[in-house]
């Protein structure tokens, strides 16, 4: 294995990483809008009130392990989303705004302000994520010097927008049944009802995108002719898909969550399946202009560098994280401190 | 007019990146004191010194929840509005990003979250070490962020080459497609700017920090509220801020000096030093640029300080090379580096003025009584703000019209930069790589901001995202300043209300918890609801204030934890 395929490898770590843990709370924004009540919209923000800002340093580490890995594909695919990626970050601010502020006020025009914003914002980054997954996935229109030639209209079309709502499903499933380890009483309940709503809307978008993408996206299946054992973790994460409900059923939520985590992690492996060893697929020109992990990357000396760095790094992230949720486990108290 | 995207773009990064570094330094120099406050409390089991941590700490997660919002924009910035930059920096800059968010964020984030939501969760001594954390945290991120923005000054560390594509040498439309790429890490972290920016940022973190704390507790001293926190609180951020001052005096020198070997067009504008001349050169210590032409109205001037402080030779005699000595195309603009220099300059001499003052009246016993100094403090702080941005201006426009600076070439003999036979300072260069490998002649190793900024951008998509971040950053400000002004105005936490371990305080927190839970709409919300404290306050002499934080961790009826 070289250099490149390793940091292909930390990119996707990073990046399942993001989506697991930011996955739901993103998705407890997304849910939040639904839930009755001050205390109970309180409760669903101190879920993730501890965990949110940890996660997105996922999202941010990512970018920058982009950045230093393979600095042309971080380049073409950041200007080249340009208009997408400052809605992203409209998104991320607002969202880090209204949780910190929703409750530091009484009144109802400013808790409903604050309300909506936070469910809007958490809709909208989840779906612009699914949307650079779709259009990731079929490739996007790239010049000789891997710029980017289209335009807005390009990124929104048909096949993307519907990843982009496979991801909104996903995540909203995701975070509801974290919202269920995380509540009791009532709230519990209600929440209870709403897995079963998410898994259903989030099976019925992932069928359409499977059979949507076997059809119509003759790219991203060639490397599963390529290496059949990637076949796998299509089994794998149908059984983790099939194993959410049954947990439920069950009345099981921590393995519900972990089926639907492992699932995610699935989901950002088949995508990297697809697109190896491209970064950047390009639609036109496909064989010379795309961005790989070779012509993308950085030199040998600092893909080494950066790899000791993360070496080092990566297990100390692992130590916080898992001391930060240790700390927080169990049910949501208010508190003096708390959103 | 056609809209240039260039200067959009470097609009919309001065836009983001100075609101931003509102919060980093003052997050820095808050975590510091946090820690102090916190590990005096430790030692000492004082509560007046755990109601002053937690106190703070909500003011420090305000200001971290904006710097951190705020900041994931800058991460994104660099390939959205600059990716001929990243393309051309991505392996060095990249890399050292990189190593900020494993090193920095993930520390600051999860100990951050134990800081704000922990302290009934953890230990009193692990309570301590999130805070070690959160503020070591903070501090590497300013190493790391430091060392990426200096090797973009005095790039060390690094070589330009090439880029090969395909197995050959890359040309697009004839030009050699070059990057610059590490040889020696080390070098790159110890460029020969980092340690001198990044002791004089830390600097400006402590001032900022000091008088922060000050302007709160003045305001208190003032008002004769909350004085039993306010005081010993204004005593710790006074001597910070004066021990700040002065290292910002001296580390302030010490750059000046670095710039003047390694940057000196920088250093030129930032004093307004248009004609080299012949025998020593003087320091404005005031002036009014002109915009129009190199002309200072009003000029004050302190004949041969400039050579003294530069050369350290005494009498003055050597001239300091002005911005007549630099190729007319590598000029920076000099009015805006002068005016945030001699801003900067300015308050970090009133910031040393009144931090002795303050130690002085100490020493006399009557700091408390100086009310005209007082309220000098609860304003002063804005001062700590300005000067931490015009640092920043002058360093970052008096870099100008390099993205990446080309390295200056020395006189071996002196250190400092060598005119060529024009009597103009001159950069590094390589050989310019050709298709068809004739001389292409010389190419300076640098990168100009004008051809830094993403090709696929338009102006047009650059103006909208500068008026979204406009909107959504004065309402970010505004509800700042408001949820600041609502903590301070609420103030820490009163005495009676550190009786937690009691069992009686204890047994009356869980009951008003449970009470409280029956009244929606208003369910445990201290913080947004001062009135509410006096209320209860009234109803419960003897409750702690603040009970309803101590609640156990696993509720004793399910039931009550409902609405």
């Amino acid at each position: 294995m070289d250099f490149n395929l390793l940091w292909f490898i930390l990119l996707a770590v990073l990046l399942t990483g993001y989506a697991v843990l930011d996955g739901f709370d993103l998705g407890v924004g997304m849910m939040h809008i639904f839930i009755k009540g001050d205390h109970n919209k309180r409760i669903a923000m101190n879920s993730i009130g501890p965990l949110w800002d940890g996660n997105e340093v996922w999202l941010v580490t990512f970018g920058g392990a982009m950045f230093a890995a393979f600095p042309e594909a971080y380049a073409t695919i950041f200007s080249g989303f340009y208009v997408p990626f400052m809605m992203l970050l409209f998104a991320l601010i607002f969202r880090a705004v209204s949780l910190e502020f929703r409750s530091k006020r009484e009144g109802r025009a400013w808790r409903g302000f604050w309300d909506f914003g936070f469910f809007f914002a958490s809709f909208l980054a989840t779906f612009l994520f699914g949307v650079a997954v779709g259009n990731s996935m079929i490739g996007i229109p790239l010049d000789s010097a891997y710029e980017f030639t289209g335009n807005l209209s390009d990124l929104l079309n048909p096949y993307s927008l519907t990843v982009g709502l496979l991801a909104v499903s996903l995540f909203a499933m995701h975070g509801t049944i974290y919202l269920y380890l995380k509540t009791e009483g009532e709230l519990q309940q209600a929440v209870k009802g709403w897995m079963w709503h998410t898994f259903g809307t989030f099976l019925a978008i992932y069928l359409l995108v499977t059979i949507w993408t076997l059809v119509k996206v003759p790219q991203a299946t060639q490397n599963f002719r390529d290496f059949p054992w990637a076949w796998i973790v299509v089994v794998l994460n149908i059984l983790a898909i099939a194993n959410i409900p049954r947990s439920i059923h069950a009345n099981r939520p921590g393995f519900a969550f972990i089926s639907s985590s492992c699932s995610i992690a699935a989901f950002v492996f088949l995508f990297c399946i697809a697109l190896f060893p491209n970064l950047a697929a390009s639609s036109v020109d496909p064989a010379t202009n795309s961005l790989t992990i070779y012509n993308a990357a950085s030199s040998q000396k600092t893909l080494g560098i950066m790899a000791l760095i993360a070496l080092i790094g990566m297990p100390c992230v692992l130590t916080y994280t898992t001391i930060v949720y240790w700390t927080f486990r169990g049910k949501v108290q208010l508190g003096e401190h708390s959103y | 007019m056609e809209l240039d995207v260039v200067l959009l773009s470097r609009i919309q990064f001065a836009l983001t990146i100075m609101f931003h570094y509102l919060f980093p330094p003052l997050t820095i120099g808050l975590g510091l004191l946090i820690v102090i406050f916190e590990a005096t409390y430790y030692k000492t089991g004082n509560e007046v010194w755990k109601r002053a941590g937690e106190f703070w700490i909500k003011l420090f997660a305000v200001s971290f929840a904006v710097g951190v919002a705020s900041g994931i924009v800058m991460e994104f910035q660099f390939g959205t509005n600059w990716a001929t930059y990243s393309r051309f920096v991505g392996d060095v800059f990249g890399s050292v990003l990189a190593a900020e968010g494993i090193f920095a964020f993930f520390l600051e984030s999860g100990f951050l979250a134990v800081l704000v939501f922990g302290r009934k969760r953890v230990s009193k001594g692990f309570f301590l070490f999130s805070a070690v954390m959160v503020s070591l945290g903070s501090i590497f991120s300013s190493v790391w962020i430091i060392i990426a923005n200096s090797w973009q000054q005095t790039p060390a560390g690094s070589h330009v080459v090439q880029m090969m594509r395909d197995g050959t040498p890359w040309f697009q439309d004839g030009q050699p497609v070059m990057r610059a790429e590490i040889v020696e890490f080390w070098g790159v972290v110890f460029n020969p700017s980092t340690v001198n920016r990044l002791t004089h940022v830390w600097t400006g973190c402590m001032v900022l920090g000091g008088f922060f704390v000050l302007s709160i507790c003045s305001y208190y001293i003032l008002r004769g509220r909350h004085l039993d926190v306010a005081k010993p609180c204004f005593k710790v951020a006074l001597v910070f801020a004066l021990v700040g001052s002065l290292l910002a005096a001296a580390t302030g020198d010490s750059n000046a000096r670095m710039v003047s070997k390694l940057q000196p067009a920088k250093l030129a504008a930032m004093e307004g030093h248009f004609v080299t001349g012949e025998g020593p050169t003087g320091i404005h210590v005031f002036g009014i640029p002109s915009f129009t032409s190199d002309e200072i109205y009003l000029p004050i001037e302190i004949p041969g300080l400039l050579s003294i402080l530069v050369y350290r030779e005494f009498p003055p005699e050597t001239a300091v090379i002005g911005l007549d000595a630099i190729p007319e195309g590598d000029r920076p603009p000099w009015q805006l580096p002068f005016i945030a220099f001699h801003t900067m300059v300015g308050l970090g001499t009133l910031f040393i003025l009144f931090t002795v003052l303050g130690v002085f009246f100490w020493w006399r016993g009557t700091l408390f009584k100086q009310r005209w100094l007082l309220m000098i403090y609860v304003v002063m702080v804005l001062g700590g703000f300005i000067a931490n941005e015009a640092g920043w201006v002058a360093a970052e426009v008096g870099r100008q019209p390099w993205v990446v600076h080309p390295t200056v070439v020395k006189d071996p003999a002196t250190g400092f930069a060598a005119l060529n036979e024009k009597g103009e300072v001159h950069y590094e260069k390589i050989p310019r790589p050709t298709p068809d490998g004739s001389d292409g002649g010389m190419m300076v190793v640098g990168l100009r901001t004008a051809d830094a900024h993403s090709k696929s951008v338009h102006a047009d998509q650059v103006l909208a995202s500068i008026v979204m971040f406009s909107l959504i950053y004065i309402l970010l400000f505004f509800v700042w300043i408001f949820v600041l002004n609502t903590k301070i105005q609420h103030g820490p936490a009163t005495p009676e209300s550190g009786d937690e371990t009691t069992v009686a305080g204890f047994l009356s927190a869980a009951a008003r918890k449970t009470e409280s839970m029956t009244r929606p709409g208003q369910a445990s919300d201290s913080a947004a609801a001062p009135g509410q404290h006096i209320v209860e306050q009234d109803v419960h002499p003897h409750a702690p204030t603040d009970g309803i934080d101590y609640v156990p961790d696993r509720p004793t009826n399910p039931k009550d934890r409902n609405e």
